[in-house]
């Protein structure tokens, strides 16, 4: 019996803490949510359909990119842009080169940022298979991928890119008495 | 060279700007003759300024101003409060113009019920207002490094401090019942690249806001209208404007602004990552860069302090190159993770000198000097320089960054 009331009062509690308190706000149709969820995780979950080529992302960028980018990725000064290639090994260096190919953990990110955000002047006017071929595109200026190599959902999260373990955790407080011993460096470049 | 004399332009404009007391005599109703009385102006239905004050945040000299900071003046702010006009803004896709009668926040993922909440829904649940500061990542950016910014708007400004009001961000995950395993909300805002970041769950049950209002009115459109997070000490980037989405998740999503950006390079090449709390920072805005002193005598060494670990307990002031340090009177309200005013009674002699101030805050953390922290972090850490900064007052009157 006290067993039972136990029981009881376990499922009274679980049920009064996962109902609403206010019941304020309408339940979402699934389709009103995938028409705004457009986030990639790092493991590619939430790729969409498409294909990209290293030889179309070049033509796309000619057209979409360089502008700002430079013709090879090299950044410009109006409006500032950092730059895309290069970088690799500079890290540690008292001028490191943040790129995509030098700093950038994921690929599926830069998938998801160029999606979200390019072209500045007119952002989510890429199709799919545009942003594809851009990924492939500057992959392969920065060595990570071949020249033949094809994009998609399957294939873009496999690329390893060659700063996936260069982050540490935050080690703040760092100075004074409360100041942590430093982060230590567990692998990658 | 071209950045920086881009830079250096843009110094000396901004200096000019703010150079009030650089000489620059203002007509007062001291210096009108005394005549037949005129009737003033009539009633109006918003207020603006008087035309004699021209604090403004100062703007870049980039051409494209859709993306980019604007600085706060915090040498002409005085208290606690930033004007809503002068909070700093960070544009990472221009301001949206969003009609609130269209808005939505979505709320699903790992969650037993997902929800979309109108602007009218937030606005019927229980509210909370409080106090608090928002400063980018990156302010104090120009001094990390190079250390080339000559006044505390350009050192300082991208941090400002607001009263903010909405609703819980816990009241409205708990509607609609977070699952076990979640352990991250990705935030998402309404601009043109809809900008995301990923925020522990822990935070997000405990003290964030998901605010309509600022200092009693809505939100201006560049802080977000109609709806923004805000987040109680951490850095800005994370206050998530025009928030449309939030998604109960079981891992971070590893963003462009949490990966590329907002990360902090050490020197051995690593870098820190989910880098949010701001810590424990002050700065003195009179006297500072770009002023002058009119010449020797009293004068009221006056300040900000913050920081994202609580309330600031103590400020310090050293006018003679940090041999000796002296309590600053702190003004109330001193809240916690909210610009707190200090202020010391100070007598120039007419000497060059130097003037800094140092924090320490509730959890008993010493604000540290800039060397402490190159030592440690290296030249190249560009976010979070709470460094202390030192100004000099040269024997002209004229304050200069005492590192330039």
């Amino acid at each position: 019996m006290r067993l039972l009331s136990c029981a009881v009062a376990l499922i009274c509690a679980t049920l009064a803490a996962q109902s609403p308190k206010y019941g304020v706000g309408r339940t979402p149709a699934g389709e009103e949510i995938r028409a705004m969820d457009l986030s990639i995780l790092p493991d590619g979950t939430g790729l969409p359909e498409g294909r990209g080529t290293v030889a179309e992302g070049r033509d796309v960028y000619a057209r979409r990119c360089a502008r700002c980018h430079g013709a090879n990725g090299e950044g410009g000064d109006e409006p500032k842009q950092a730059p895309l290639v290069g970088g690799r090994g500079s890290l540690k260096t008292p001028k490191p080169l943040k790129t995509i190919g030098s700093y950038w953990p994921y690929a599926p990110t830069i998938w998801d940022y160029v999606n979200r955000a390019m072209p500045l002047d007119r952002p989510g006017t890429l199709t799919h298979d545009q942003v594809y071929s851009l990924v492939a595109f500057l992959l392969r200026m920065n060595g990570i991928i071949g020249e033949n190599d094809v994009l998609d959902a399957k294939t873009l999260p496999k690329i390893r890119m060659p700063n996936r373990d260069g982050f540490v955790p935050d080690a703040r407080p760092d100075t004074g008495k409360q100041a942590k011993k430093p982060a230590v460096k567990t692998s990658g470049s | 060279m071209a950045g920086w004399s881009t830079r250096r332009r843009f110094f000396e404009a901004t200096a000019a700007l703010s150079g009030f007391l650089a000489g620059c005599k203002r007509q007062t109703s001291a210096d009108v003759e005394e005549g037949p009385r005129r009737i003033g102006k009539p009633l109006r239905a918003y207020g603006e300024r008087s035309a004699f004050e021209k604090a403004a945040r100062a703007l870049p000299t980039t051409k494209i101003l859709e993306v980019g900071s604007s600085y706060t003046p915090l040498a002409e702010t005085p208290g606690i409060i930033t004007p809503s006009a002068l909070h700093y803004e960070r544009l990472h896709s221009g301001v949206p113009t969003i009609d609130p009668a269209e808005h939505r926040l979505l709320i699903h993922g790992m969650v037993d019920r997902p929800l979309i909440f109108t602007m009218d829904d937030l606005r019927r649940l229980p509210s909370v207002s409080r106090i608090c500061f928002i400063e980018c990542a990156g302010n104090s950016h120009l001094g990390y490094g190079r250390r080339d910014s000559p006044t505390v708007q350009l050192s300082h400004g991208l941090a400002s401090c607001s009263e903010w009001t909405g609703v819980r961000l816990g009241l409205l995950l708990s509607e609609a019942g977070v699952q076990k395993g979640a352990k991250w909300i990705l935030a998402e805002g309404a601009d043109a690249c809809k900008m995301q970041r990923s925020i522990p769950i822990e935070k997000a049950m405990d003290d964030i806001l998901v605010a309509y209002g600022q200092n009693g009115e809505a939100l201006r459109p560049e802080q977000g209208y109609p709806l923004r997070l805000v987040i109680p000490g951490w850095e800005g980037n994370a206050n998530v404007k025009w928030l449309r989405r939030l998604k109960a998740v079981d891992q971070p999503y590893m963003t462009r602004d949490e990966t590329s950006k907002y990360t902090d390079s050490m020197p051995d090449g690593t870098a820190r990552e989910f880098t949010f709390v701001m810590e424990a920072k002050s700065v003195v805005t009179f006297p500072s860069g770009g002023q002058k002193l009119p010449g020797p005598g009293f004068f009221e060494i006056t300040g900000l302090a913050w920081s994202g670990r609580g309330r600031i307990e103590r400020v310090e002031i050293s006018t003679d190159g940090g041999v000796t340090w002296q309590d600053a009177d702190l003004s109330e309200p001193r809240l916690p993770m909210a610009f707190t005013r200090f202020r010391l009674g100070w007598r120039w002699n007419g000497r060059e000198v130097t003037v800094q101030s140092r924090a320490i805050d509730e959890s008993g953390y010493v604000q540290p000097s800039h060397e402490e922290l190159v030592a440690v972090r290296g030249p190249n850490y560009e976010y979070h320089n709470n460094g202390i900064r030192v100004w000099k007052i040269n024997a002209d009157g004229t304050v200069t960054d005492a590192a330039a």
